[in-house]
């Protein structure tokens, strides 16, 4: 069972520590141990499938600044994992350890999350953007990175000069647009701007 | 329908083995009347365009059932889609590769402003990259909306001085 995970997977790396979890069993792993500790869990505890990484920016500030999360699947038992790890580094590159030596399908994942937090993942094979193209300057899900997006150029220089066009922050009118919780007629849940002040025509006051 | 009348239509014994007309009528007769599609399909607006090729609505109807996925060999670039940077370059350089007279129609809220995606990834309109001629409205747009704008061009088209431009161009 999972608990029995928890239990062993101490008692085999005593760095290990509970995690605040509202679901599924959770651990904090320190970066030195997370391989090691992934494989033990793959090997020993049946977590034999990888179903995602995830990235955590913790804003700028919190030290340390990025968490590693990986969400593991027992097919045997039809059970989750969480094993959360800190990253090593500057903030501005952090670093994290590669399990694609563990789960060929992390590379994809982790690629997603270099492009998206710019986080390195140490003995990744081919550490490249996945979503974004090369030469994009940002990592867009990084807390300080706005949801309009920076200006920069487009990814064909080519096309670029020949239409002018480059990457703009894109107009949020009032935006972003939330749907509203509760019961309600679906005309009245439609996403709406926040704040209906300003648009494209009324600037937004200060 | 029956009618006595019947001087209206061609009569080889009156007007010879000729037909007189404008060259702009009679290219912009034949230009209409095959306008081959380039299906930029880049979201779920391409399922409704491929709609729009089944026999409900029937394309075919206006010439344009056509959908060439070669640039070389299309009229209308139908950009059917969330147009990302991403994807910015390549739709230009299609568009690019497409054989002159060409026209494009911007299909939905997303090809033709962005439509939701207020974001980073997402061109804000394709209209930055290429001369649309015709947008359509929907998110997505009803198949009928289509058949509209292709109704739309083709009466643009019809005005167009093509026996001019054939010259100056």
């Amino acid at each position: 069972m999972s608990a029995d995970a928890t239990t062993a997977l101490k008692g085999k790396f005593p760095q290990v520590t509970d995690r605040a979890s509202a679901d599924h069993p959770a651990v904090d792993v320190p970066p030195a141990d997370l391989v090691a500790a992934l494989q033990y869990l793959r090997d020993e505890c049946a977590f034999d499938m990888l179903m995602d990484i995830s990235g955590v920016d913790w804003a700028e500030g919190a030290s340390p600044r990025f968490t590693v999360v990986y969400h593991l699947f027992s097919t045997k038992r039809h059970e989750y994992f969480r094993v959360a790890t800190p990253c090593t580094g500057s903030d501005a590159e952090p670093v994290a350890p590669s399990v694609v030596s563990l789960w060929p399908g992390a590379n994809w994942h982790e690629r997603e999350a270099y492009d998206m937090f710019g986080i390195k993942f140490a003995g990744h094979p081919d550490l490249r953007r996945i979503l974004m193209w090369d030469g994009y300057p940002y990592h867009p899900l990084r807390k300080e990175f706005p949801l309009a997006g920076l200006e920069a150029p487009l990814p064909g220089p080519d096309v670029e000069e020949e239409t002018g066009t480059r990457l703009i922050s894109a107009p949020m009118a009032g935006g972003p647009f939330v749907a509203s919780p509760g019961e309600m007629n679906l005309t009245e849940a439609e996403p709406r701007a926040k704040d209906q002040s300003w648009n494209e025509r009324n600037v937004k006051p200060e | 329908m029956v009618t006595a009348n019947t001087t209206f239509s061609y009569d080889s014994k009156i007007e010879g083995e000729v037909v007189v007309t404008k060259l702009d009528a009679a290219i912009n007769w034949i230009r209409t009347n095959s306008m081959w599609p380039m299906p930029m399909g880049l979201a779920c607006c391409a399922i409704e365009l491929m709609q729009v090729g089944s026999p409900r609505f029937d394309i075919a109807r206006f010439g344009a059932e056509v959908m060439r996925f070669s640039p070389r060999q299309s009229d209308c670039m139908i950009v059917a889609g969330t147009v990302t940077y991403k994807m910015a370059p390549q739709v230009r350089r299609i568009y690019d590769q497409m054989c002159a007279p060409k026209w494009v129609i911007a299909m939905g809220a997303c090809a033709s402003s962005g439509g939701m995606y207020r974001s980073y990834a997402t061109l804000q309109g394709v209209d930055r990259i290429l001369p649309v001629d015709v947008y359509i409205s929907g998110c997505p747009p009803r198949p009928e909306a289509i058949l509209d704008a292709l109704m739309k061009l083709q009466a643009k088209v019809k005005k167009e001085r093509s026996g001019k431009n054939l010259f100056t161009a």
